[in-house]
């Protein structure tokens, strides 16, 4: 009984162990994210892996045009990924009238897909600590993958 | 030999401690007077709280809890505050541009219990669900400020049936 208790409570904690390793990477390091709808065509379609890393939102380096993984503002558990058009300071036309000063600690996201894209010109500036990741390289289908700019 | 049997030891402790923290929570001190009298009664004194972030991975939050959020003007800064009001609640503001307003969707209300001393949703407005990183659950330190924290509100939204 002795042995195979101890081989139990040590598969566990190997299991615990790499589980934790992975848990760190995917924290940590960066990620693959299968993107679908249409909102960043004809960068991106449906069912495209994208290679991400998480270094960014914890250096707090966001630039103008990265396409970034963020936590869907109006519904937390959703990912949303779009591109950065203006960061704190820029001035963003909205319609034809109007224009939007974007304040500390937000960015304005736009998809690709100017006229089928759910994005800052719906909810507006989006806090940047929503910020998950950003889109290094496309990886699937492999005839199209590349490195994005 | 040592050194890699240190190593090797040491591989394993780092990834274990920094899952142990994002998974189930962590301590932290709660810096200003902005929810006093909850937390820091005496000035000078420092709360340590245990940030439980077990409890908002499924978005469980109830309105009264108070909850750490990552600040939405500055992301290197996490406030601590309370939540007053979740999406669909109507809430009286005390200084925001609205003195009326609906918590839009996937939102919340947040402020701090000192009234007037606090930067909180009277100031950025609504925040997203999405910057809440963890709930507090205890105050672990000092001994003689030993407690649970129990979700409270002394200002309700305007919607009834609460």
């Amino acid at each position: 009984m002795r042995p195979v208790l101890r081989k139990i409570i040590g598969s566990v904690a190997d299991i615990v162990k790499y589980a934790c390793i992975v848990h760190c990477t995917l924290e940590y390091v960066g990620d693959f994210v299968i993107c679908s709808g249409p909102s960043m065509e004809p960068t991106l379609h449906t069912n495209d892996v994208l290679l991400t890393e998480h270094f960014t939102p914890r250096l707090r380096d966001i630039k103008r045009g990265d396409i970034l993984i963020v936590k869907c503002p109006t519904e937390c558990e959703q990912l949303i990924c779009k591109r950065v058009t203006a960061l704190p300071g820029d001035k963003v036309q909205v319609g034809y009238q109007s224009s939007v000063v974007i304040p500390m600690g937000h960015m304005w996201l736009e998809g690709d897909n100017y006229f089928n894209s759910l994005d800052s010109r719906s909810y507006g500036p989006v806090p940047q600590g929503l910020v998950r990741g950003r889109a290094l390289m496309k990886v699937w289908p492999f005839s199209s993958a590349y490195v994005l700019k | 030999m040592f050194l890699f049997y240190f190593i090797k030891k040491l591989s394993i402790a780092v990834p274990v401690t920094i899952t142990f923290f994002d998974v189930v929570g962590y301590i932290a001190r709660v810096d200003g007077i902005s929810m006093q009298p909850t937390l820091n009664p005496d000035k000078g004194d420092f709360d340590y709280i245990f940030l439980n972030r077990w409890s908002v991975r499924f978005n469980n939050i109830r309105r009264g809890d108070i909850v750490c959020i990552v600040s939405p003007k500055d992301l290197k800064q996490s406030i601590v505050k309370r939540v007053v009001g979740l999406q669909g609640d109507v809430i009286s503001t005390m200084s925001y541009e609205k003195t009326v307003l609906r918590v839009p969707e996937g939102h919340c209300w947040v402020e701090g219990d000192h009234v007037g001393h606090s930067f909180d949703s009277n100031n950025f407005g609504p925040i997203s669900l999405g910057l809440i990183t963890a709930k507090a659950s205890c105050i672990v330190w000092p001994p003689s400020r030993w407690q649970f924290i129990y979700p409270y509100l002394s200002r309700k939204p305007l919607n009834a049936a609460l």
